[in-house]
């Protein structure tokens, strides 16, 4: 679904990825752990195609196209979806409206007919029990005055309603705590399909206890230094980050 | 430049304005005389230092002595939120008209009439406020007005009556005015306890120039609420000088919302005093242009008295080579103690040309206050149209929405249901239905 090579990317001037290759498949759940400053989250920006990131070198192709052509839109409108780390607040527009907004695009660009408000009722009833979220959350603004785990499970809902084929998850634990996070992780493995990937970024090995990864990988200075399986991860919790950036250095 | 107004005056006296009271004749001659001494503002004035007022000099705008008879109901429909119902006063060409008035009954203990009615059946509460609160001692359009006070609505809800429905004043400039100039005055005054929404309309029907002049009076009694809205959707030829002057008595609340779209050029004054203890004054506003229009909005906030809070938000989305202005003022005055303000002004610039002066404000004499001002003015968001684009949302959607979205931000505040969804829907499409 998804093969990344040889990936480098800077922002600002400074390069912060530096070569990254990766090879994501269809059913597959794959973790990107490292320490802060480790360009996990600028690997998920990139391949949302946030403007702030330049590509200076690698490919990434995406169901045999080139993903770095296209923008960002059109990415979403392919299938691919990005759990915004720290969710953008968008006083003035109803969370109900966005998300019918974002649904009906990206079934024109599938070439399905748009939903009508009935129906998408319908539709917001039945993705808001799966992340224990109220109505009332469909009249507020977009994130605004969110909570951080209420932005968060705006961020699933929105995956719930969309449903892509890819979605990364940039740091969605952070600032969770253990109930918001048991009902997020329960959003993403009930929209878990063989047909769809995920790719979990994240600092700590706790989400894992709730998505088990098929592939854990550990980012440090841009590269992955290591990949293995879920047990990886465990070992991470064990032991830090500090011997495998020894072991990288050596 | 005055000349001309002066002559008016003359005729004015021996003519349409002979029937008033002595002392409002007498308040007029006196505000004639402030006028002539004061002449009109230049761009040296403090005040004005934004706003030239050459265009409206160089009009040389005769004032309108009656109406005219071509504005119809279907006229008016645009600017009456759909057959709402409200208790509403038509204004045509700045003169009352009864054909075009009406709406549903009001309550016992509400009094709503046009002034030159209010003269006779309330004679003691018009001589009592009228020229007592909008002061024309340094301001030229006031006294202009007062000297031309003519016509114009007086409310008076009396003491804790809570009036459920708005009152709207609506005044429509047609092809008659061309070239024309009215003086609207009108006088709002909320007795203790009592309630009230009052919508001042402004609306041009057709595209003409001419001149509004409008002075608004108000009192807030002890615990009372005013909720006052004004809608300037004059002509986009037309000039509109607006002043909303405000008294508020202990423990009162006033909420005003200005919204700004039309003339060529446009000031809009909204003044309050806090003059007791605990009252809350919350002044919103938004003004949105394009083109050549020049939007100007003025503030003044006097804190007196301890104990009382305002809040400030004016938001305008410029287009074309238009010009914004806002210049808001908080004053604290040393006894004013444990006052609590905030004042935002924020602007979003959707052309190279389009530009905003912006000046926020404080003056603080008390010691013991809580006072925050800001002000931004800049394009849209990055972050926000990226995050728009990453759930499947074209790029030019995003930003219509975005821009819709800045200014709904504020218009959310207006509590009116009818209001705030026409003033949405009106924003939504101008700024989601361009081709």
């Amino acid at each position: 679904m998804l093969e990344i090579h040889d990936l480098r990317a800077t922002v600002a001037g400074k390069e912060i990825l530096r070569g990254i290759t990766l090879s994501v498949d269809a059913g597959s759940v794959h973790a990107v752990m490292g320490p802060n400053g480790s360009g996990k989250s600028t690997l998920a920006q990139v391949l949302a195609g946030h403007p702030a990131y330049e590509v200076t070198g690698g490919t990434v192709t995406y169901n045999g196209e080139n993903l770095l052509a296209m923008d960002p839109e059109v990415r979403a409108q392919a299938g691919i979806f990005l759990a915004f780390q720290y969710p953008v607040e968008i006083p003035g527009v109803s969370n109900a409206y966005f998300l019918r907004a974002a649904y009906n695009e990206i079934r024109k660009a599938r070439g399905e007919e748009e939903i009508d408000p009935m129906s998408f009722a319908d539709l917001m009833d039945e993705k808001m029990k799966l992340v224990e979220m109220d109505d009332s959350m469909l009249t507020r603004s977009v994130n605004a005055g969110f909570s951080g785990g209420e932005k968060k499970r705006n961020e699933i809902l929105q995956m719930a309603v969309l449903e892509p084929r890819l979605a990364i998850l940039d740091e969605t634990d952070s600032g969770l705590d253990i109930d918001a996070l048991r009902i997020v992780a329960h959003g993403v493995n009930t929209l878990k399909r063989p047909t769809n990937a995920t790719i979990v970024v994240t600092h700590y090995q706790r989400l894992l206890n709730y998505i088990v990864p098929d592939f854990v990988h550990v980012l440090a200075g841009g590269r992955i230094v290591r990949s293995g399986g879920k047990d990886l991860a465990l070992e991470l919790e064990a032991k830090g980050y500090d011997w495998l950036l020894e072991e990288a250095v050596a | 430049m005055i000349e001309p107004y002066l002559r008016s005056f003359e005729a004015f006296s021996a003519n349409g304005g002979a029937a008033a009271p002595v002392w409002a004749r007498s308040l007029r001659l006196s505000a004639i005389t402030r006028f002539e001494t004061l002449g009109f503002p230049t761009t040296h004035n403090e005040d004005w230092h934004f706003t030239s007022v050459s265009p409206i000099l160089r009009g040389a705008f005769v004032p309108l002595t009656h109406t005219s008879g071509s504005v119809t109901p279907a006229d008016l429909d645009p600017f009456a939120f759909s057959a709402a119902g409200w208790h509403t006063l038509v204004f045509v060409n700045g003169r009352y008209h009864a054909g075009l008035s009406g709406g549903e009954a009001l309550p016992d203990g509400v009094h709503v009439m046009p002034l030159a009615q209010a003269y006779d059946e309330l004679p003691i509460l018009v001589e009592q406020h009228l020229g007592k609160i909008a002061s024309f001692d340094a301001h030229t359009f006031t006294a202009l007005n007062t000297a031309f006070i003519n016509d114009g609505a007086v409310i008076h809800v009396t003491q804790n009556v809570e009036l459920a429905r708005p009152i709207h004043l609506l005044f429509v400039s047609d092809t008659a005015a061309a070239r024309g100039t009215s003086q609207p005055r009108n006088l709002i005054v909320v007795d203790r306890h009592a309630k009230a929404t009052v919508i001042e309309s402004y609306a041009g029907v057709g595209e003409h120039e001419y001149f509004t002049n409008a002075v608004t009076e108000a009192v807030i009694g002890d615990g009372a609420t005013l909720t006052h809205l004004k809608l300037q959707r004059e002509s986009t030829q037309a000039f509109h000088v607006g002043t909303l002057d405000v008294r508020q008595g202990r423990d009162s609340h006033l909420f005003s919302f200005s919204f700004a779209t039309g003339g060529a050029l446009s000031r809009t004054n909204v003044y309050t005093e806090l003059r007791g203890e605990g009252c809350g004054a919350t002044l919103n506003g938004l003004y949105l242009g394009d083109d050549t229009q020049h939007i100007d909005h003025q503030t003044r906030i006097e804190h007196v008295e301890p104990n009382c809070y305002s809040r400030e938000l004016y938001k305008g989305i410029l287009d074309g080579a238009s010009h914004g202005v806002f210049n808001g003022k908080v004053f604290v005055h040393p006894a004013a103690q444990k006052t609590d303000g905030k004042q935002t002004n924020n602007t979003l610039l959707l052309s190279e040309r389009a530009q905003i002066d912006t000046k926020p404000q404080l003056e603080i004499f008390a010691d013991d206050v809580k006072c925050t001002h800001g002000a931004t003015v800049g394009r849209l968001d990055e972050t926000s149209l990226f995050y728009m684009k990453s759930r499947g949302i074209n790029a030019r959607t995003a930003r219509e929405l975005l821009t819709y979205a800045f200014a709904a931000d504020v218009l959310e505040t207006i509590e009116l249901d009818e209001v705030r969804h026409g003033l949405e829907a009106a924003t939504l499409r101008r700024y989601t239905e361009r081709t």
